[in-house]
């Protein structure tokens, strides 16, 4: 692919714009202003990465993932707006998920600790942290607005904060892990993987290609359980005071 | 011995001043039935109590520590709550009697199981049924069981007649009545219905705008000639 069958592709923005326009969608400033940012923004991701990539700083790349860890717990923490503290929350969530799966893949020697690994790698695992965890948040809020009798009837029983909420913690981590463990399902029966994709594209042996999405299904998983995981055990204790009292009010 | 004692207790939710300044001295053994309009605050006093909520000013103390000093699990068991509508979890009714025993790590008392299904007129194979397949009187019934299975001291029961029909209701009363009559549980007990607040209970309180506007022995305060606003509650609710 050169510059020119790409600047040819990006007639195929036009489609949706088409369909707005004729449609009454409205859609027309929202399509050009994300096509934009979209090129824009993957434009500057493709120089920084370059440059991080021929720099091979150990450090930079740390950073790098910080960042990416920084900005997914703003996103996640977004869905649990109401919960105390769900910024911090989902940074450890995500950080717990992130940094324990891609510790154990440099241990086992599956990828190296080098940028041009280690990012996309890490992109990947964040990107689904950030869906889990705010899927668990949102759902967590959700049990307890629906079980606020269960609960209350609980502790007036005696049972701690962790007791009365366990069966609703538990179903907030499902809820997380729902769409990693869907996708799984499907992996190649109905869709071929973005990375996959990729390497077929980029010419890669199916063979070969395969065994990466593998890597990465199992790499998935187990991040996305962390996470999930994490933020639903550390979520739950914002949902009562130091008097184990539910401080959500009673409808 | 003066076991319950609220010292000023307000509580407010938002702007809304659900209880005013509520000074009460309740000792071991007491029954209390409370009495008073909707939104008057019964139900409030009993969650402080159980310690639900806090107050929002004021102390309650229980054995002459503030309840803030205890560990709210423990305290939970000795001052325990039983709610107006009964709420079961789990799948069966024993999940629900195991419940407390589990929370506590003590060993499931099965003969005290029995026992309590018994006085309250309960066949032992409620046990296994489902609790969706039980009645709104074995469902409150249960509840009562589960709340009293690691024998508190105090007892708050909000409302629990409600909605049982007379049968089921005048069962629980002789129930409750008993259980006072043959041990030093401490009993305060929200009601709407004036025979109950008449025949249960040796104290009774006349709450209203969230302050304890009468509080006499239940004898004295069904004999006297009622005045004002009070006649009209209970002329509107007997």
């Amino acid at each position: 692919m050169n510059i020119f069958s790409l600047s040819m592709a990006s007639l195929l923005m036009l489609i949706p714009l088409a369909f707005s326009k004729v449609q009454k969608l409205h859609l027309e400033k929202e399509i050009l202003i994300g096509t934009l940012r979209a090129v824009l923004q993957l434009s500057a991701i493709g120089f920084v990465l370059k440059y991080i990539f021929n720099v091979n700083n150990g450090l930079l790349t740390f950073v790098m993932i910080l960042i990416m860890m920084f900005n997914a717990s703003y996103l996640a923490a977004q869905r649990g707006k109401e919960i105390k503290n769900s910024k911090s929350i989902a940074f450890y969530a995500i950080s717990a998920g992130t940094i324990t799966t891609l510790g154990i893949l440099i241990a086992v020697g599956s990828i190296e600790y080098v940028p041009s690994q280690v990012i996309p790698i890490s992109g990947m695992i964040v990107g689904n942290s950030m869906v889990a965890v705010g899927l668990t948040f949102k759902q967590l809020r959700q049990n307890y607005l629906d079980k606020i009798q269960e609960i209350e009837v609980k502790l007036s029983l005696g049972a701690s904060a962790k007791e009365a909420s366990i069966g609703l913690i538990r179903d907030a981590v499902k809820t997380g892990m729902m769409p990693t463990v869907d996708s799984m399902k499907t992996l190649g029966i109905i869709q071929l993987p973005g990375m996959m994709t990729g390497l077929i594209l980029a010419g890669v042996s199916p063979l070969v290609a395969i065994q990466y999405q593998i890597l990465v299904t199992f790499m998935l998983s187990s991040a996305v359980s962390i996470s999930a995981f994490t933020s639903s055990f550390l979520a739950y204790r914002e949902f009562f005071n130091e008097r184990v009292q539910l401080t959500l009010e009673r409808k | 011995m003066k076991l319950l004692e609220l010292q000023s207790v307000h509580y407010r939710i938002n702007r809304t001043e659900i209880l005013r300044g509520i000074d009460l001295n309740i000792s071991t053994g007491e029954f209390l039935t409370i009495i008073g309009p909707s939104g008057s605050g019964k139900s409030t006093l009993l969650r402080l109590l159980n310690n639900l909520n806090s107050p929002t000013s004021g102390n309650i103390l229980y054995r002459e520590k503030n309840i803030n000093t205890y560990v709210p699990e423990a305290l939970r068991v000795q001052i325990s709550y039983v709610f107006q509508k009964p709420y079961l979890f789990g799948t069966k009714v024993i999940d629900n009697l195991k419940y407390p025993f589990k929370l506590h790590s003590k060993e499931i008392d099965l003969g005290k199981i029995s026992a309590l299904l018994k006085e309250l007129n309960l066949d032992e194979d409620i046990l296994q049924k489902n609790i969706h397949s039980l009645s709104g009187g074995e469902q409150q019934r249960i509840a009562l069981i589960r709340s009293l299975i690691l024998e508190p001291e105090v007892l708050l029961l909000d409302e629990i007649t409600a909605s049982l029909d007379p049968v089921n209701r005048s069962m629980v009363e002789d129930f409750i009545k008993q259980l006072h009559q043959r041990s030093e549980l401490t009993i305060l007990l929200v009601t709407h219905d004036m025979q109950q607040a008449k025949g249960l209970g040796n104290r009774t309180l006349y709450m209203n705008q969230g302050k304890i506007v009468h509080d006499m022995p239940t004898e004295s305060f069904f004999g006297r000639g009622i005045d004002g606003e009070l006649d009209k509650f209970m002329s509107g609710q007997r």
